[in-house]
Order: C-alpha cells, then sequence, then structure tokens
C-alpha cells in the first residue's frame, strides 16, 4: 500500500445552525485520483475549503493530517505553501491580463519593485508545455476559451509546486473534447509527475473513467469509499450510495387541488447567456404548469434552472430568447418585468440578498416593492395603508420580527424568505416561480415555507418551484420535470418520484449526450 | 429613558447635535455675531444656491452615491445665457426665465441620457459636462462680465440686489411684522400637522414615539422656526430667495417621501437589481434623477446671477463640491439609498455655518478650505464606520 499522503480525520464543520460536516473522514493516497461525489449540499466544497484553509483552523473540529504531519492552515497561503492548490468551478482568471501574468498572480517572480518579466515568461510557457496549452503565454485570458483557461489554471497550480490538486467540478463548463482532454491530462499528470489530485464531480461516467478511489458524501457525512479493481464502479452503484437515505415527515399533509386549466406553456424556449453570445444556456424547453399545481423543476445547480425562470419572468435573464409563452391559453409577448407582473407571473429569486430584498429598509417597504401603486393614489403613497398591508403580511406568513419598521438585513434567513414572499404575494400573482425558496433556511422555517405553498396552490394559483433539494421536491410536488445542462431530460408524475429515478436521468444526461424528452 | 435609548439619540441625531455645538462654539468665538439678525439672514441669501443644488444632489446620490459634478458649469452657463438673453437680445424676462428653465433640464436629460441608458459612468458623464459647460459659458459671455444691474424685476424675484425681501405691509419700521407673522403661521401649521397625523396613527393602533418625545421635539423645532423669523423680521424680513429654498425643500421632501417615485430612488440605491425584478423601470430612475439636478442647476443658476446681480464665466466654480459635501454630511451613504431632504439641509447649514462663523473670526479663506474638508471626510468615516457596527478597519 502506498503513502497515505492526506488524512482528514472526523472533521466536523458547524454553521449557525448547520451541521455542514459531521465526523467526515477522507484518506488520500499519494499519486491517486481520488473522487469526491455527493448531491449539492451533501458538504464536498465545505471539505474543500476546509483543507484548503479557507475555512481557518480553529473553525472546524478534528485534524488534517498531511505529509505525515498534523497541519493547521491560517489561510489559503498556508496550504497552497505545502503544496496543497485548488482550483474551484468558477475559474479565477482575470480577462484583460496575459496567461503568464495570471499564472504568476500573487506569485510575481522577480524582486518586489522589479517583476522579472523573462522569468515569468519561460516559467509560463514550461508549464503550459507539460499541460500541452499551446497558445502563447503572452495571449489574454479573454481571448482564450473555457477549456484552454482550465488548462491554464492547472498550469498556474503546477507552478505552485503543486502535491495535491483539488478540482471543483472540472468539466461543469466544458463540451465534451475539451472534458475528455482534462481528464486524460489528469491521468497524464498522475503517470509523469505522480501528482496527487482529488477531483469532485457530477458527471459520474468521468469519475468512473478517471479515479482511482471514489468517497461517497451524503448530508455532510463519508458514507463509504469504494476502490477501483475491488468495488462496483458503475453509475448505479455510485448513485445507490449518493441518494440512500429515508424521507421522514418534513413535510406538511398535502391536499391535490391540480385543475385541468393549464395556466402557463412555455415551447420551444431557447437562451443564450448574456456575455457569451455563443453560449446556450436553456435549450428547446417545453414546460406547462395547471392551476393549482405545485410543478417542481428539479436539476442540478448550473443547470439553467434560474435563467430558464428569469428569462420567462419578463426576460430578465439572457440574451436572443425565442419560444413561445401562453398564460391562460393566450400567446402573450412579456418584454419586461412590468410585462410579467401584469400577467400575473411572480419571480420569488434564489438569492433573496442579491436580487430580492433591499437590506436596508424596513420590511413595510420591501413589502409593497413589487406593487407600490395599490398602496398609492396618484403615485402618492398612503403610509398607513402600506403598513397595514406589511403588518397584515407579517401575520399571516408568522413572520418573526419586532415590528414593520425593523430592517430586513436584521432579519434571519427565514424571515427574510417570508418577506420576499410576502412582497410577491402582494403583487396577487396567479403563477409564482419559487426558485430554491428554503435554500440556507432552517428546518422550522421550511416547515412554514411548505405550508405556505399548500396554502397559495389551494387558492387555486400555481406554484412552480426550483429546488436542488431532491427531497423537498419529491414532498411538495404534484409533477416534476428533471433539468440538466440546459435541457429538459426527464418528467416524472410526483407519485411515481423517487430520488433514484430523478439522480438516474441527471446523471445520464450529463456529457452532452442527446436524451429524449420522455 | 435608559442607555440605548440615550445611544440611538444621540445616532439619529447627530448632525444637529454637532450643528449646534459648533453654533455654540461660533457664538462664543465671535462674540455672538453669528446670531446678528443680519448675519442669520446673510446665511440664507449666501446659500440658498447651496440648498437647492443639494436637493438635487441628493437624488443622484441616492441611486447609488452617484454624483454630478457639472452643476457649479451647468449653472453658469445657464447663467451666462439667461443674462445675454435679458441685456443683448433684449429677450422680455418671463420668456427668458422658460428659456433658462428649458436649458438646465434638457441639459440634465443629455447627460441622463448616457448614465442612464448607455450606462456611462456618471463619474465620466458629468466630468465631460463640467469642462463643457464651463468652457460654454465663456464662448457665450466673451469671457466677459455682462450686468443685469438694470433687471430689477428678474433680480428681486430670486433673491438679488437691495430690495430684495418680501415687502411688509403692516410697514412698521424696525420689526418686519409680515416676516413674524408668516413664522407663526407656519408654526401652527407645522403644530396642527403633526398632531393630527399622530393622533390618526394612534386610533388606528400603529407605533406612535412616546408622548414625552414627541413634545420635546414639537416644542424645539416650534421654537426654532420662530426664533428663525424673529431673527429676520429685526433684519428685512424674509428675502425672497427664502421662498424659493422652501418651495424646493418642501416639495422634494414630499416627493422623497410620499411618492412612489421618490420611493424608486431609495429601491435603486439600496438594490437595483432587486429594483429591477420588482418590476420598476430603474433606467428611467437615474434619468430623473439627473434631468432634475439640470432643472434645479438652472434655478440655482438664476439664484446666482441675481444674488450678484451679472453673469460671469467664473460663476458657479465648487458649487457642485459644496452640494456633494452637504449631501454626504447631511447623512446621505456614499453607497446609496439612505439620506433624506431634512438631513441634507441640516448639512449644508452646517457648512454655511462653519463658513460664515470664520469669516467673521477673521479665519484665512485657504483654512476654511482645510476645515471644510475635515468636517466632509470626518462625516463620511462617521457613516461609514458606524453602519460597521463600530469597527473601524476592515478585515482584509
Amino acid at each position: 500500500m502506498a503513502k497515505i499522503l492526506l488524512e482528514m480525520k472526523n472533521i466536523t464543520k458547524t454553521f449557525p445552525g448547520v451541521k455542514a460536516l459531521d465526523n467526515v473522514n477522507l484518506q488520500v493516497e499519494e499519486g491517486e485520483i481520488h473522487a469526491l461525489v455527493g448531491e449539492n449540499g451533501a458538504g464536498k466544497s465545505t471539505l474543500m475549503n476546509v483543507l484548503s484553509g479557507i475555512y481557518p483552523y480553529g473553525t472546524y473540529e478534528g485534524d488534517i493530517i498531511y505529509d505525515g504531519n498534523v497541519c493547521q492552515f491560517g489561510d489559503i497561503k498556508d496550504s497552497e505553501g505545502k503544496g496543497i492548490v485548488i482550483i474551484h468551478q468558477e475559474l479565477a482568471l482575470i480577462p484583460y491580463m496575459t496567461i503568464a501574468e495570471n499564472m504568476f498572480l500573487g506569485n510575481e517572480r522577480g524582486t518586489k519593485f522589479k517583476i522579472n518579466w523573462h522569468e515569468t515568461s519561460d516559467l509560463a510557457r514550461k508549464y503550459l508545455d507539460i499541460v500541452g496549452l499551446k497558445d502563447s503565454e503572452q495571449t489574454q485570458i479573454k481571448d482564450i476559451g473555457v477549456g484552454k483557461q482550465q488548462l491554464v489554471e492547472i498550469a498556474k497550480a503546477l507552478s505552485k509546486n503543486a502535491r495535491l490538486l483539488i478540482l471543483d467540478e472540472p468539466t461543469s463548463s466544458l463540451n465534451e473534447t475539451d472534458s475528455k482532454a482534462l481528464l486524460d491530462l489528469m491521468l497524464k499528470l498522475k503517470k509523469e509527475q505522480g501528482l496527487t489530485s482529488i477531483i469532485i464531480s457530477h458527471k459520474l461516467n468521468e469519475v468512473s473513467y478517471v479515479a482511482d478511489k471514489i468517497t461517497v458524501i451524503r448530508d455532510g457525512s463519508t458514507i463509504e469509499t469504494l476502490t477501483k479493481g475491488v468495488d462496483d464502479f458503475s453509475e448505479d452503484r455510485i448513485i445507490k450510495g449518493m441518494v440512500g437515505r429515508e424521507l421522514s415527515d418534513r413535510f406538511p399533509k398535502r391536499e391535490h387541488h391540480v385543475g385541468d386549466e393549464i395556466m402557463m406553456e412555455v415551447k420551444n424556449w431557447n437562451v443564450y447567456h448574456p456575455l457569451y453570445s455563443d453560449r446556450k444556456v436553456v435549450k428547446d424547453v417545453n414546460i406547462h404548469v395547471k392551476k393549482g399545481e405545485v410543478l417542481g423543476i428539479s436539476g442540478l445547480m448550473g443547470a439553467g434552472r434560474t435563467e430558464l425562470a428569469m428569462s420567462v419572468f419578463g426576460k430578465s435573464y439572457g440574451e436572443n430568447i425565442s419560444g413561445q409563452l401562453f398564460i391562460k391559453g393566450q400567446e402573450v409577448h412579456l418584454n419586461t418585468v412590468q410585462d410579467a407582473i401584469k400577467h400575473k407571473l411572480a419571480y420569488v429569486t434564489e438569492d433573496r440578498k442579491g436580487n430580492g430584498l433591499i437590506l436596508s429598509n424596513p420590511i413595510k417597504i420591501n413589502t409593497t416593492l413589487a406593487n407600490l401603486d395599490a398602496v398609492s393614489t396618484r403615485t402618492v403613497i398612503d403610509k398607513d395603508k402600506e403598513y397595514a398591508v406589511a403588518v397584515d403580511y407579517k401575520e399571516k406568513l408568522k413572520t418573526k420580527a419586532p415590528s414593520v419598521e425593523q430592517n430586513v438585513g436584521n432579519l434571519s434567513g427565514g424571515n427574510q424568505q417570508k418577506v420576499l414572499l410576502a412582497k410577491w404575494m402582494f403583487a396577487d400573482p396567479d403563477i409564482l416561480i419559487l426558485d430554491e425558496p428554503t435554500r440556507g433556511i432552517d428546518v422550522g422555517a421550511k416547515y412554514e415555507i411548505y405550508c405556505i405553498i399548500n396554502q397559495l396552490v389551494a387558492e387555486g394559483k400555481s406554484v412552480i418551484m426550483i429546488s436542488s433539494e431532491l427531497p423537498e421536491i419529491l414532498g411538495m410536488c404534484d409533477r416534476i420535470y428533471v433539468m440538466n445542462e440546459g435541457r429538459m431530460v426527464g418528467e416524472l408524475d410526483g407519485k411515481d418520484a423517487t430520488q433514484e429515478k430523478i439522480m438516474t436521468y441527471i446523471l445520464q444526461s450529463s456529457g452532452n449526450k442527446e436524451v429524449n424528452n420522455e | 429613558m435608559n442607555k440605548d435609548q440615550v445611544l440611538g439619540f444621540l445616532k439619529k441625531n447627530t448632525m444637529i447635535i454637532v450643528l449646534l455645538v459648533v453654533l455654540a462654539f461660533f457664538s462664543w468665538r465671535t462674540g455672538g455675531a453669528i446670531l446678528l439678525p443680519m448675519n442669520v439672514s446673510n446665511l440664507i441669501s449666501q446659500n440658498a444656491y447651496v440648498f437647492v443644488l443639494a436637493t438635487g444632489m441628493l437624488l443622484c446620490i441616492l441611486t447609488g452615491g452617484n454624483i454630478d459634478l457639472s452643476v457649479g458649469s451647468v449653472v453658469c452657463f445657464v447663467g451666462a445665457v439667461g443674462a445675454t438673453l435679458m441685456v443683448n437680445l433684449k429677450v422680455p424676462t418671463p420668456l427668458a426665465i422658460v428659456c433658462m428653465i428649458l436649458l438646465g433640464t434638457a441639459i440634465g436629460a443629455f447627460q441622463g441620457f448616457w448614465i442612464a441608458f448607455v450606462r456611462i459612468p456618471p463619474f465620466i458623464v458629468t466630468l465631460a459636462g463640467m469642462l463643457v459647460f464651463r468652457g460654454l459659458s465663456n464662448v457665450v459671455l466673451n469671457g466677459l462680465t455682462v450686468s443685469i444691474k438694470d433687471k430689477t424685476t428678474f433680480v428681486n424675484l430670486f433673491g438679488g440686489g437691495a430690495d430684495c425681501y418680501i415687502h411688509d405691509i403692516f410697514g412698521n419700521g424696525t420689526l418686519n411684522l409680515t416676516c413674524l407673522f408668516g413664522g407663526l403661521v407656519a408654526t401652527a401649521v407645522f403644530i396642527v400637522l403633526q398632531i393630527s397625523s399622530r393622533t390618526q396613527r394612534a386610533k388606528k393602533n400603529y407605533e406612535v414615539e412616546n408622548f414625552g418625545t414627541f413634545i420635546v421635539k414639537l416644542v424645539a423645532i416650534s421654537a426654532v422656526i420662530v426664533i428663525f423669523a424673529y431673527k429676520l423680521a429685526q433684519h428685512k424680513g424674509i428675502p425672497t430667495v427664502l421662498i424659493w429654498v422652501l418651495i424646493v425643500v418642501l416639495v422634494y421632501g414630499y416627493i422623497t417621501n410620499n411618492t412612489t417615485v421618490g420611493r424608486y430612488f431609495y429601491a435603486v440605491g439600496g438594490n437595483e437589481k432587486a429594483t429591477k425584478l420588482s418590476g420598476i423601470n430603474t433606467n428611467k430612475v437615474y434619468f430623473l434623477a439627473y434631468t432634475n439636478m439640470g432643472f434645479l442647476a438652472a434655478l440655482a443658476g438664476m439664484i446666482t446671477i441675481a444674488r450678484l446681480t451679472s453673469a460671469q464665466p467664473t460663476y458657479g466654480q465648487n458649487y457642485e463640491m459644496d452640494a456633494i459635501g452637504s449631501c454626504f454630511i447631511g447623512g446621505a451613504s456614499a453607497y446609496g439609498g439612505i439620506g433624506t431632504v431634512p438631513g441634507v439641509i441640516v448639512g449644508a447649514v452646517l457648512m454655511g455655518v462653519i463658513n460664515l462663523g470664520m469669516s467673521l473670526m477673521g479665519v484665512d479663506a485657504n483654512m476654511q478650505k482645510v476645515v471644510k474638508g475635515v468636517v466632509l471626510l470626518a462625516a463620511v468615516i462617521f457613516d461609514v464606520v458606524s453602519k460597521r457596527g463600530g469597527k473601524m478597519i476592515v478585515k482584509n
């Protein structure tokens, strides 16, 4: 048995109110490629952040034993000094700098007062050759594609004398050819340089291809470690490990109110990325939602669900949007958010702090923002009415706050979410799109949000719930669409749906394989 | 009152307290000269343009800490064009006033277009405007001074010249009774409005501040109005320009506090993305802020040439800085979304008092700039640090 390079022992990490990691153990041998798999929110990224010192020593419990020594990393510089380099999912390169400048950013060659550009270029070239990138080191990052940028990141890591390379979803934005090239590079580096890597990926076919060992993480705990050649490495086997958990009664009892009338229908919907105009983020999507229905859209992060929802909601995301939109059987063209609200559509954002609420303003101002006309006459706001409305919703949704004059920035996540829901309920929509409505809030508040959703459909409204949490989708939805890489890859009735089925739809369609819509 | 309430009170009214302290300091150093009726009256006349510009600047700053650097030049340009129209081209005064207002608004709309719809940073657009309109003022005036002394209607209307006070209808010599009467009426209206709003709220079981604080506040503000009116009455009465300032302050105070449009300015500055996703056209909000700034710059331009009874290519220099400074000292956030018209007025008065006080003390003009700079920096540091919960240094 080869030498153990890294051992993480009994790692426990708590955030306020949430235990993100619970006694996690991980062993990585020198010279192996170790894969970490698990659902969104299982704790993979948190574990890697602990390892790389982003969450410094002292903020977690447990030991990191690296190269035989117990390590106490205070920040990312410490871990990099030991040769542990992490490459994040969102590439951290500066577009208007050259490849060479990016590679040595924060690690400049030469002295403090004089950068040695020759050395910078030569070293950059050396590592670019190792990763097989032929472009000149003087090329600006903005002029090369994502696949090549990923190679630059790896070259940058190598230039820091990496012994343990951590790749977080390295192929999530790559096409199949680039992904294959990247995986082959990992294998090559392992063979020629003896480099140890940890790869986090949702694409199980890639994981089986490249990894020597697979560790499955679920709900903040390590479930099992599979070894190539010893254990079954099939996708089904891995999925079983990832989702094997029971649904408890975390959801309120539901009655079904699904009517016959189709409230909204989206046909052949295509959306392009606003900055990279050749990247299609929503591809030929067809969906519909009925009156009184809770429709779930499941999928991994980055599947294009938010982009779909926002592009429908008054084209608030994306370029070159094409397709047809019907509301109550009538074709509509919603070019602005105002149009969307007028047609009784509401979108409750996943990013309540960034896109949803004005944190520096009180509850009452946030509550009425999307429907100020309802509390004003000829543009003059009736402040008493506004106050009354806010108090009404505060009581209806059981928002916990001393008064409606309280700034929403001071509320907990769950209560902020309720204010955001109140804001859109006050806009009196027929169709509500809830994007990750329970992200980052505690179990009790989740339950209350579920109750609100049930109440909304009981009133005859339609709810489209986008969620990455499979149990929530299964527990709440009448019907479920599965979305992956911009496409709808499956449709399930709520009664028949299981986590395995949903994960299978997602994983089978990953890696740009064509899958028919049922 | 417990400790938290005292701290809260201090935090909420910091600038008013600072203003009182500064006022006390200067009355001590100048032997009370700063409180002489003539000086109180001058404080208004000299700073009228600051009140007007700062109110407009507040709207720009509310949208996200955006400032308008061009206002000084626009003030000068509008004044230059107006004086040329009235004096050289013999255009009737009312028509000239309309032209000036339209010109200022058009300039504001021009800059607003680039800022709002093309999204050129406001700093750049208005820096360009600052250069362009300063240059054009020189061109229009040929680098010369145009005197408008003869246009007495215009000069009196906008508060310049010797006869720039509201005529005393009671005709008493020493004390201007019209002014005093006006002050008393204003106080009465204020008290009635406050009490009726409070009883209405109480009737509907809404939160009201406790009765003691309410009375103290009511008495204090009423006293300030009455004393102020009395001081003015002892001098020559109500300066006409005060009427303009009051109109601007009241109208904009109402707009920012009570209308949907006013709410949008705060919302955009608080969180533009959330505002957009709430179905509000944020481009229009920016456009409105800068168009309105042009409109108020035109008014300030008229006030300026009336007070100085002439137009010169150098007028309006650093006016933008006075306006911006007043806003930040008055509690507007450098990141947008926070700030009130009354706050800005307090800020402007504070700047005015410091100017006047130092002039009376005979402090060198250059030192005055130093002091104003330090006050501005201190005010913004206070604002930023107190919002961070008192932490001075940000962790890297």
